[in-house]
C-alpha cells in the first residue's frame, strides 16, 4: 500500500505545483483540489476501489407489504415481482385498447424516464450536480432531437394535415435548418459554460448526454415508425422480448444449472434455450390471432377529416391466409399434409429468433453498465423491478432490428415521404415528374392510357 | 501488496508516474520532441524562437495551402480520398488521446473494436451515398444490386456483431474502463464520420460547395489570427486566451470580403459549380452542365446607402455571392465555437495538441476543428435554401414502389397539379 500512497502523495505534490503555477491561490482551491484529485481518482482506479452507489430505499407499496407479511423473503420477492409483472402487462394491453395515440405517448413517456435515470447515473458517477447548467443543457438537447426525429417522421404521416396550415408549412420546408439551429445554440451554450476546474466533468457530461440521446430517443423513435407500420409490428416484437424474459427466468429458476455469461450470473443455458423456444412457440400464436384483426394489421393513418388515426385497410398479402405444405419431416408428427398459416408467422419466427438469441444481450449490456458503475438497479420507479430501462434494456435492439427488417424485407421506400418531397418541388419539376411517372405507369399497363383517373 | 502492485499494473500505470509532470502518469503521450524537418531547423537556426515559429508555421502553412490546390486540380475522386485518409486520421488521433485517458493499451480487444466500428459506420454511409450516386452503375452490377437492396440490414449485422464482440469482450475488473471506452468511440464516430460524409455529399452538390467553405474556414484562422497578432488586445473568451476581439471581428470582415471574391472567380468555371456525376459509360467523373440560375450573372440595385460609397447603381453579381455571405458569416461567427469546444477538450484532458503530426500545427484535428459545424452548416443550407429533393432521384425511388403505391403517389400528385392549376383539368398531357 506504501506504493500507493506514495503515488498519491507525488500526485498531491504535482496538483499543488500546477495549482500554484496558473494562477494566486484562492480561498476555494481546497474544493477544486479535491475536485481533480477525484476527478483523477475515478479514472485511474480500477473498479473495485470505486464505492458503491447508495441503493435505493424499499418502495414497496405499504399495502402489498402487509398482504405478504408472512411469507418468507424469497417468495415475498417472487410475489411481488409476478403481481407487477400482471400489473404491468395489463396497464399494457388497457393502452393498446386506448389506440395508436395514447400508444405514441406511452412511448415517449419512457423514453423520457430512460433519459432521466441514465443522465441521473451520469450525475451521481461525476458528483455533477454542483452544475445546474449542465441539467438544462441535457433537457434541451433532449427536446431539440426530439424536435428532430418527430419533425421529420411525423410530419410525413401528417402530410394532409399539414398541407393545409401555412405555418406548419413553413417549419415542414425549413425543419433541418430549425432544429440544426436548435441543437447549435445549446452546443453554443455548452462552450460558453465551460468553467475552469471542471472542463473534464463537463465533456464527460456532454459525451454521457449524447451517447444517452443516442441510445435513448433513436430506439423510441424507431419503435414509433414500428408503429405507424402497423400495431403488430409494434406488439409482436416487445410481447417475444417479454415473453422470453419470462419464460427464460421460469425455465431457470425450475431447470437452471449452468451458467450463461459471467456478466449475469443468474441467467442458465437451460434458461436461454428454454426461453427460446418457448418465445418461437408464442411469437408464433400470437401472431396468429393478432392477423386476422383489421385494428392491429393495418399501417396507422390519420384521417384529416375526423381528425383521428384509423386503421382501416386491404388486408395486405402478408395478412391473408396460406396454404404451406409441411416438410416430411414434421408430416410424421403433426399428421398434417398443408397447414394454413398467415405469411406473417414466418416472419414472426424471424422476430422471435432475435428476441431470443441477440435481445438478452442488451441486458448483459446493461448488466456490465450497472456493475462498472457499482448500481443495483437504474432506479427504484417499479418495485421488484427496478427502473423503467431494467425493464427495456433488452428491447433497445429490437426495435432497431425490426425497423431494419421492415425497410429491407417487407416494403420499399415509404411513400408518404416521396409524396412529400414531390409536393415540395417546382411546379416545373412537378410538371415533368407527372409526366414521366404517367408514361412509365401507362407502359406498365397499370394506368389505362385512355382513362382520366 | 502483490495484488495491490498487479491492480497497479492493471490501471497502467508505471514507476516513471510519480516523476512525470504529465496528469496521466505513464510516458507522457504528446511527444516532447521538436519533429520539425532538419532542413528548416538550418535554415532558421539564426532567428529568434518566436520569429522561427512564426516562420515554421507560415512555411507549412503554405505547403498545406498548396496541397489543397493540387488536390483540387485532380478531381472529384482524390477530394473524396483525401477526405476519407482526413477522417481515418481524426478518428485514429481523438481515439488515441482517449487510450493514453484511460490508461486503457491493456485492452488489446478495444483497440480492434474501434477500428471494426469505423469499419461499419463508414460501410453504412459509404453505402448510402454510393447507392443515391451510382443508382445506375449500382443496379447493372448484380453483386452490388443485392448489397444495396439490403444495404441497411446488412451495415445493422455488422454494427451488432461489433456490440455483441464488445459484450462478450468484458473483463470482470475493467468493466468501467470498457464502457467510457465504448462511449469515446461512440461520440468520435459521431463526430468524425458523419461530418466527413456531409462533406463528401457538399462536395458532389458542386466543388464550389466545398471549396468556399472550407477556404472561409481556413481564410477566419489566418486573418484572425493576423488582426489580432497586429491589434489584438481585448481577450476574447477565457478558453483560448490567445484570441481577441479585435482579431474575431477583423477576421469576420475579412473573411466575407474574401467569399465574396472567391466565389467570384469560381462562378465562372462549370468544373466547380455543376454537380459531380458519375458518367456511366465513361466510368468516370464528370462535371458539365447548364450552370443553374446561382451561377448566372444578375444585375442588382445597390441600397441607396452604399451610392455614395461605391458611385455605382447597379452591380452584377452572382447569386451564390449572396449565399457566400451567409457561409463566410457562418464561418467567421460560429466555426470559433468549433474552435473553443477544442480548446476546452484540450485542457480537460491536459493536452496541448491533438497530435504532432504537422509541424509548428500540431495534429490533423488542431488543423479542422473548426470545420467539424461548417460542414454540417453546409449542408443544411443546401437541404433547405438551395435545392430541393432531387427529381431523377424521385422517379428511382418512385419505380422501386408497389403498383397500388405508385398509383396512388401518381393519383395524389395529378390532383395536386390540377389544384394548383398548372395542370388543366381537362389535359391530357
Amino acid at each position: 500500500m506504501s506504493a500507493r500512497r506514495r503515488r498519491r502523495a507525488a500526485a498531491e505534490e504535482e496538483e499543488e505545483e500546477e495549482e500554484e503555477e496558473e494562477e494566486a491561490t484562492e480561498a476555494g482551491s481546497d474544493k477544486e483540489v479535491d475536485l481533480e484529485e477525484r476527478l483523477r481518482e475515478l479514472d485511474l482506479r480500477s473498479d473495485s476501489d470505486i464505492p458503491d452507489v447508495p441503493l435505493p430505499t424499499d418502495s414497496t407499496p405499504e399495502i402489498l407489504k402487509k398482504a405478504l407479511s408472512g411469507l418468507s423473503a424469497r417468495w415475498k420477492n417472487w410475489w411481488i415481482r409476478g403481481i407487477l409483472s400482471i400489473a404491468m402487462i395489463s396497464g399494457f394491453f388497457l393502452i393498446i385498447y386506448l389506440g395508436s395515440f395514447m400508444l405514441m405517448l406511452l412511448v415517449l413517456s419512457i423514453q423520457v424516464k430512460c433519459y432521466h435515470e441514465i443522465i441521473t447515473i451520469g450525475y451521481r458517477v461525476y458528483h455533477s450536480y454542483d452544475l445546474p447548467w449542465f441539467r438544462s443543457l441535457s433537457w434541451y438537447f433532449l427536446m431539440c432531437v426530439n424536435y428532430f426525429f418527430y419533425g421529420e417522421t411525423v410530419a410525413d404521416y401528417f402530410a394532409t394535415f399539414v398541407q393545409r396550415r401555412e405555418q406548419l408549412q413553413f417549419l415542414i420546408r425549413y425543419h433541418r435548418f430549425i432544429s440544426f439551429a436548435l441543437y447549435l445554440t445549446g452546443f453554443c451554450m455548452f462552450v460558453l459554460s465551460l468553467v475552469k476546474k471542471h472542463y473534464r466533468l463537463q465533456f464527460y457530461m456532454f459525451a454521457w448526454t449524447h451517447v444517452t440521446l443516442l441510445i435513448t430517443v433513436t430506439q423510441s423513435h424507431l419503435v414509433i415508425q414500428n408503429l405507424f407500420e402497423g400495431m403488430i409490428w409494434f406488439l409482436v416484437p416487445i410481447s417475444s422480448v417479454i415473453c422470453n424474459d419470462i419464460t427464460a427466468y421460469i425455465f431457470g429458476f425450475f431447470f437452471g444449472r449452468t451458467p450463461l455469461i459471467k456478466l449475469s450470473p443468474k441467467k442458465t443455458w437451460e434458461g436461454f434455450i428454454g426461453g427460446f423456444f418457448s418465445t418461437v412457440v408464442f411469437g408464433f400464436i400470437f401472431s396468429y390471432f393478432l392477423a386476422q384483426h383489421q385494428y392491429f394489421v393495418c399501417p396507422v393513418e390519420y384521417n384529416s377529416e375526423t381528425n383521428r388515426f384509423v386503421t382501416e385497410c386491404e388486408a395486405s398479402e402478408l395478412f391473408q391466409m396460406k396454404k404451406y405444405s409441411v416438410p416430411p419431416l414434421l408430416q410424421a408428427v403433426l399428421g398434417w399434409e398443408t397447414v394454413n398459416m398467415y405469411p406473417f408467422q414466418m416472419h414472426s419466427f424471424a422476430l422471435s429468433t432475435f428476441a431470443s438469441l441477440i435481445g438478452p444481450f442488451g441486458g448483459f449490456f446493461a448488466s456490465g453498465f450497472k456493475r462498472a458503475f457499482k448500481i443495483k438497479d437504474f432506479a427504484d420507479t417499479i418495485p421488484g423491478h427496478g427502473g423503467i430501462m431494467d425493464r427495456f434494456d433488452c428491447q433497445y435492439l429490437m426495435a432497431t432490428f425490426v425497423h431494419v427488417y421492415i425497410t429491407s424485407f417487407i416494403r420499399g421506400p415509404n411513400p408518404s415521404k416521396l409524396l412529400k418531397q414531390l409536393l415540395i418541388l417546382q411546379p416545373e419539376q412537378q410538371l415533368s415528374v407527372y409526366k414521366t411517372l404517367k408514361s412509365h405507369l401507362v407502359e406498365k399497363g397499370i394506368l389505362q392510357p385512355s382513362l382520366r383517373g | 501488496l502483490q495484488e495491490s502492485e498487479s491492480e497497479n499494473r492493471l490501471d497502467g500505470e508505471t514507476a516513471s508516474d510519480s516523476e512525470s509532470k504529465s496528469e496521466f502518469g505513464g510516458s507522457s503521450p504528446v511527444p516532447t520532441s521538436d519533429d520539425t524537418p532538419e532542413v528548416l531547423n538550418r535554415a532558421l537556426s539564426n532567428l529568434s524562437s518566436r520569429w522561427k515559429n512564426w516562420w515554421v508555421r507560415g512555411i507549412l502553412t503554405l505547403a498545406m495551402i498548396t496541397f489543397f490546390f493540387i488536390i483540387i486540380y485532380l478531381g472529384p475522386m482524390v477530394l473524396m480520398t483525401i477526405v476519407m485518409c482526413v477522417q481515418i486520421k481524426c478518428f485514429h488521433e481523438i481515439i488515441t488521446i482517449g487510450y493514453n485517458v484511460y490508461h486503457s493499451y491493456d485492452l488489446p480487444w478495444f483497440r480492434t473494436l474501434s477500428w471494426y466500428f469505423l469499419l461499419c459506420v463508414n460501410y453504412f454511409f459509404y453505402g448510402e451515398t454510393v447507392t443515391d450516386y451510382f443508382f445506375t452503375l449500382v443496379q447493372r452490377e448484380e453483386p452490388l444490386r443485392i448489397l444495396s437492396k439490403y444495404h441497411r440490414f446488412i451495415s445493422f449485422a455488422l454494427y451488432l456483431t461489433g456490440f455483441c464482440m464488445f459484450v462478450l469482450s468484458l473483463v470482470k475488473k475493467h468493466y468501467r474502463l470498457q464502457f467510457y471506452m465504448f462511449g469515446w468511440t461512440h461520440v468520435t464516430l459521431l463526430i468524425v464520420v458523419t461530418q466527413s460524409h456531409l462533406i463528401i455529399h457538399n462536395l458532389f452538390e458542386g466543388m464550389i460547395w466545398f471549396i468556399v467553405p472550407i477556404s472561409c474556414v481556413i481564410c477566419n484562422d489566418i486573418m484572425a489570427y493576423m488582426f489580432g497578432f497586429f491589434f489584438g488586445r481585448t481577450p476574447l473568451i477565457k478558453l483560448s486566451p490567445k484570441k481577441t476581439w479585435e482579431g474575431f471581428i477583423g477576421g469576420f470582415f475579412s473573411t466575407v470580403l474574401f467569399g465574396l471574391l472567391l466565389s467570384y472567380v469560381m462562378s465562372g468555371y462549370r468544373c466547380f459549380t455543376c454537380p459531380v456525376e458519375f458518367n456511366n459509360d465513361t466510368n468516370s467523373f464528370t462535371v458539365d452542365c447548364e450552370p443553374s440560375e446561382l451561377f448566372q450573372l444578375q444585375e442588382y440595385n445597390i441600397p441607396v446607402l452604399l451610392h455614395s460609397v461605391l458611385a455605382w447603381k447597379t452591380v452584377r453579381m452572382y447569386p451564390f455571392q449572396i449565399h457566400s455571405i451567409a457561409l463566410s458569416t457562418f464561418a467567421s461567427l460560429i466555426g470559433p465555437f468549433g474552435g473553443f469546444f477544442a480548446s476546452g477538450f484540450k485542457r480537460a484532458f491536459k493536452i496541448k495538441d491533438f497530435a504532432n503530426t504537422i509541424p509548428g500545427h500540431g495534429g490533423i484535428m488542431d488543423r479542422f476543428d473548426c470545420q467539424y459545424l461548417m460542414a454540417t452548416f453546409v449542408n443544411v443550407y443546401i437541404a433547405s435554401f438551395i435545392r430541393g429533393p432531387n427529381p431523377s432521384k424521385l422517379i428511382q425511388q418512385f419505380l422501386t414502389l408497389r403498383p397500388d403505391q405508385q398509383l396512388h403517389i401518381f393519383n395524389t400528385l395529378k390532383a395536386h397539379l390540377v389544384d394548383r392549376g398548372i395542370l388543366g383539368s381537362l389535359e391530357d398531357a
